[in-house]
Order: C-alpha cells, then sequence, then structure tokens
C-alpha cells in the first residue's frame, strides 16, 4: 500500500500544532485588541446630535469658559449639560432664526429638554466624581481629549479602568502647578489653561504639561525634575496617594 | 442504567449549566435601574425627566430661604437694599471676579462696559447691554445688582439656577470695584502699582472689539434663509495688544456648510 501522507504532511501536521496552540494568544489579542479599538469604545467618534453644537467655536474661538455651561463641575460630582435656558441666554439674541437651532427654541417653549447623546460614559458601578479632579488640577482635557479642538464633541479617551489607574498609581507623574501663575489654586490653573490658549493655541509658551494638554495628550510627564515637583504637589494639595487604589475610591 | 450513560448525561449537565454561564453575562451593573443627574426615565415621570422643578408654594428639604435680603436683595418692604448682607473682604471681591468673569464678560465685557466678545457679535437690542458706569447704574442701589442676576432683566436671562445666592453677591460686590475703578484718580492709586499699570498695554481685543459698520444687517439675519448677506471682521478673545481675526462669517442665502466632523448644516 502506498503512503497516504507525503513527506511534507509532517511539516504540515507540526505547523498546525503550532497555531493549535497558539489559537488562544492570537484569540486573545484580538479580543483585547477590539475591546480597545474605537468601534468599542466610541474614542474620537464624534456622535449625532440634535443640534450640531462646536466646542472649539464656544470654548476657544468665542472664549466663553467652561463654567459657564458646565455650573457644577467645580463643586458636584457631576459637571452637568447646560439648561435650555442657558444657550437661550445668548441665542435669543444671536441666530435667532437659525435652522440648526430649533430644537434649541422648542425646548424652550415646550420645556422639554434637548436629549443630547450621551459621549462619556463610565459604568454604573463607578461613581466619578468631578470636582474632585477639578479641585486637585485635573484639566478638562486630560480626561477629555483636546475639547478645544473639537467641533463636534467626541470621546477622548476610552475610560477603561486601566486607564483610570495610570494616574491613580502614580498621580506625581500627573499633578503640575502653572509656575508663571504661582496665585492660582489648583481648580483656577485648570481653568486658566483654556483662557491661555486664546493667545497660545499650540501652548509654547506653557510648562511642558500643559503644552502636552494643548496638543490634547495627557499631562502626564516621566521628567525626573517634573515628577519630584509632583510629589510636593501631592502632599501640597492633600492627595493620599495610598488610598487612591483603594476600591472604594471609585466603587462605592 | 448503566455507568456510561450516566456519564453522557452528566456531561451534557455539564455543558449545559456552562451555557448558563454565558447567561450571566448582562449589562444590569453596568446600566442600574436608578437616576442619575439629567439621565432619562422612562418609566417614574411623563416628561421623561428624572430632575424635578421646584413645586410653586412648597420648599425643598434644608433650602428655607428665610433670610430675605440675602436671597432677594429686597427689604421686607420689597425695597432694593442699599447695604450688602454679607461682609464684603478681598476673599469676596476675588471670587467675585473669578465669577464675573465666567458669567458676565461674555455681554458686560472685564470692565463693564456693556461692550463684551458675545454682545459684540451681534446684540441688536434696542437697548444697549448695561455699562455699569452710568450714572443711573452707580447709583442704584446693591439691591438691583442682585435682583437683576437673579431674575434677569430685559433680554438678559434669569442667571439664579446657574450663580449660588454666595456668588451673586460676590459678584455685585466686584461690580461695585468695577464702578469705582472705572472713576477713580490715578492719583489715588499707589506709587509701585501705578508703575505696574502704566507699562501695561491697552487691551483692544477685550473691551473694543471691532464695531459693526453703520447700516450693518443684524446678526440674525446672518446665514438663515432670506437674510442679508454681509461680512463683518470678527475679532476674537485675544491677549493684550492682540486681536485675532477668525475665519470670515460664511455668507450666503441659505447656503449649506459643511462643518468639521461630518454633520452638515
Amino acid at each position: 500500500m502506498a503512503n497516504l501522507f507525503k513527506p511534507s504532511a509532517n511539516s504540515a501536521a507540526k505547523v498546525s500544532l503550532l497555531s493549535l496552540a497558539g489559537l488562544p494568544v492570537v484569540l486573545f489579542f484580538t479580543g483585547s485588541q477590539i475591546s480597545r479599538s474605537s468601534a468599542n469604545t466610541g474614542v474620537e467618534n464624534p456622535l449625532s446630535q440634535p443640534i450640531p453644537f462646536s466646542h472649539q467655536h464656544h470654548a476657544y474661538e468665542l472664549g466663553i469658559d467652561c463654567r459657564y455651561c458646565h455650573t457644577g463641575v467645580e463643586r458636584t460630582g457631576y459637571a452637568g449639560l447646560p439648561q435650555t435656558e442657558t444657550c437661550m441666554s445668548c441665542h435669543s439674541q444671536i441666530w435667532t432664526n437659525s435652522p440648526l437651532l430649533e430644537p434649541v427654541r422648542k425646548s424652550y417653549e415646550t420645556g422639554e429638554p434637548i436629549k443630547w447623546a450621551l459621549v462619556n460614559k463610565v459604568p454604573e458601578f463607578v461613581y466619578f466624581n468631578h470636582s474632585i479632579h477639578v479641585n486637585r488640577g485635573v484639566s478638562c482635557n486630560n480626561c477629555h481629549g483636546p475639547i478645544q479642538k473639537m467641533h463636534i464633541t467626541y470621546k477622548g479617551r476610552n475610560l477603561h479602568m486601566s486607564w483610570c489607574l495610570q494616574c491613580h498609581s502614580k498621580p506625581e507623574e500627573y499633578l503640575y502647578s502653572d509656575e508663571k501663575n504661582p496665585d492660582l489654586t489648583p481648580r483656577q490653573q485648570v481653568f486658566n489653561f483654556y483662557l491661555k490658549l486664546q493667545t497660545d493655541p499650540n501652548g509654547q509658551q506653557m510648562g511642558p504639561q500643559e503644552q502636552q494638554l494643548a496638543l490634547g495628550n495627557e499631562q502626564r510627564t516621566t521628567v525626573k525634575d517634573l515628577v519630584a515637583r509632583g510629589n510636593e504637589l501631592l502632599k501640597q494639595r492633600g492627595v493620599k496617594k495610598a488610598q487612591l487604589q483603594d476600591c472604594a475610591v471609585c466603587h462605592h | 442504567m448503566n455507568r456510561t450513560a450516566v456519564t453522557k448525561v452528566q456531561r451534557a449537565l455539564v455543558a449545559g449549566s456552562a451555557l448558563l454561564l454565558l447567561a450571566g453575562c448582562h449589562q444590569d451593573m453596568w446600566n442600574q435601574p436608578k437616576a442619575k443627574a439629567q439621565s432619562k426615565s422612562d418609566l417614574i415621570f411623563a416628561d421623561g425627566s428624572n430632575t424635578r422643578g421646584t413645586i410653586p408654594g412648597t420648599v425643598a428639604f434644608g433650602e428655607a430661604k428665610l433670610d430675605r435680603e440675602f436671597y432677594t436683595g429686597l427689604d421686607k418692604d420689597n425695597h432694593l437694599i442699599k447695604e450688602f448682607p454679607v461682609a464684603v473682604d478681598e476673599a469676596l471681591l476675588k471670587r467675585g471676579q473669578e465669577r464675573f468673569r465666567i458669567f458676565c464678560t461674555p455681554c458686560h465685557g472685564e470692565q463693564g462696559n456693556g461692550k463684551g466678545f458675545i454682545a459684540s457679535r451681534g446684540f441688536t437690542q434696542a437697548r444697549p447691554v448695561g455699562n455699569y458706569h452710568t450714572d443711573r447704574l452707580r447709583n442704584m442701589p446693591v439691591g438691583h445688582f442682585f435682583d437683576v442676576i437673579t431674575n434677569g432683566y430685559g433680554t438678559m436671562y434669569p442667571y439664579r439656577a446657574r450663580i449660588t445666592p454666595m456668588d451673586r453677591w460676590a459678584i455685585v460686590a466686584y461690580i461695585r470695584v468695577l464702578q469705582e475703578a472705572h472713576y477713580s484718580d490715578i492719583g489715588t492709586i499707589p506709587a509701585s502699582e501705578r508703575t505696574r499699570l502704566e507699562g501695561m498695554k491697552a487691551d483692544p481685543g477685550q473691551d473694543s472689539p471691532p464695531e459693526l459698520p453703520i447700516g450693518a444687517p443684524p446678526d440674525r439675519m446672518l446665514n438663515s434663509p432670506g437674510g442679508a448677506v454681509r461680512e463683518v471682521p470678527l475679532g476674537r478673545r485675544a491677549g493684550p495688544g492682540q486681536v485675532v481675526p477668525s475665519a470670515p462669517v460664511p455668507a450666503g442665502r441659505g447656503t449649506v456648510q459643511p462643518v468639521q466632523g461630518g454633520i452638515e448644516r
């Protein structure tokens, strides 16, 4: 009887065995990449909104303070979307016939809220608090991406737990102080950054960490001196690093 | 029942229970049946909103506003109060300055002269935006400013939902500072401060944006069907001695302008 398999079948068998062993690794890698892809996380994916509101226009080109609309961001957990009254404070005077703003006018007339598409969401077993982050000097851009460059708002970071933990494990790499404006509290520094962007859009005259924020990156640094300064700031601002990774800090 | 058959049944059970584990994958910890701020509610209230406004005639727990002067700027006879109901110190003024810059400068300008960067972009009401440096407003009791912030005035919308009462008083105190500073004599400023001030350049970008040309159609007609065409140089908020021109306003009769981000106007 002739041989059923040619000698090359040996190689084929070995390769297929090896592939089988490698399959879990490939599957794991593919899965993790899919999970991190913007198709899953929605990062940098502008959502359709009832009104094509532009942060770039309002916050950067015009220079309206973040807090004019997000009034709760300094003192509550939830930054808050503006009520229709806030939109109408200007748009009762400007662009009053614009068809784009019809949903705003309708909402104001009927009292029915504008239904925005939710851009940033953490799972509901996570209790994220805006005010504590802003009051310790974590910039809006650190977690939301380059808001001043967004026409239609998109999610800037994936908001995965591993992403949160980067800062919660090494906060000293993130905290910075605006050395040119030492009188500012960390909270004021967060918002003053946007005022500075008006004349310095790429942050060329800012400190290295603010420059990163201007470019849309996180305020992270690994430069030794800056990390040492970050460690000082941890003490000054009362950040208890040892507790930052406790489960109950975010899952209470 | 023979031994092999039992094993098969057991295997089937184990495999079945493993499938049941998959049924445990659900999202109800991610999306919990609770009302979060400004989230949608399909179950509880007919209007789909979780947030309830205050029912007229009721007082929310812990929010009794017993101090009439503090919360309304009016005394018991409904007259505007002339004295601050809070202690005015440097901290309050600094807070007032910060809040003023957030909420008031868009229309009233950094100096309070009514030439804010938003108002200058096409507010066309019959009465101009309030200028704090008129005799009328300089002689107004403090209660007036508090009342206007709280309830609005003319075309100005109420800000009571956005600014806390304490912050409103801080803003009123800062308005008094602006009024005082506007008419103060340079001689009353300490010499050291004077040198510093004289070294500073005027800031045309902030408070003197380009004036609209005479006869320019109102901004509300811009780019709207049947609206007039106009090209007005618009200056955006800029630092000392600098006006940064923004992109020219798209002109045309209801033209469709693509917006970055893939959504069409």
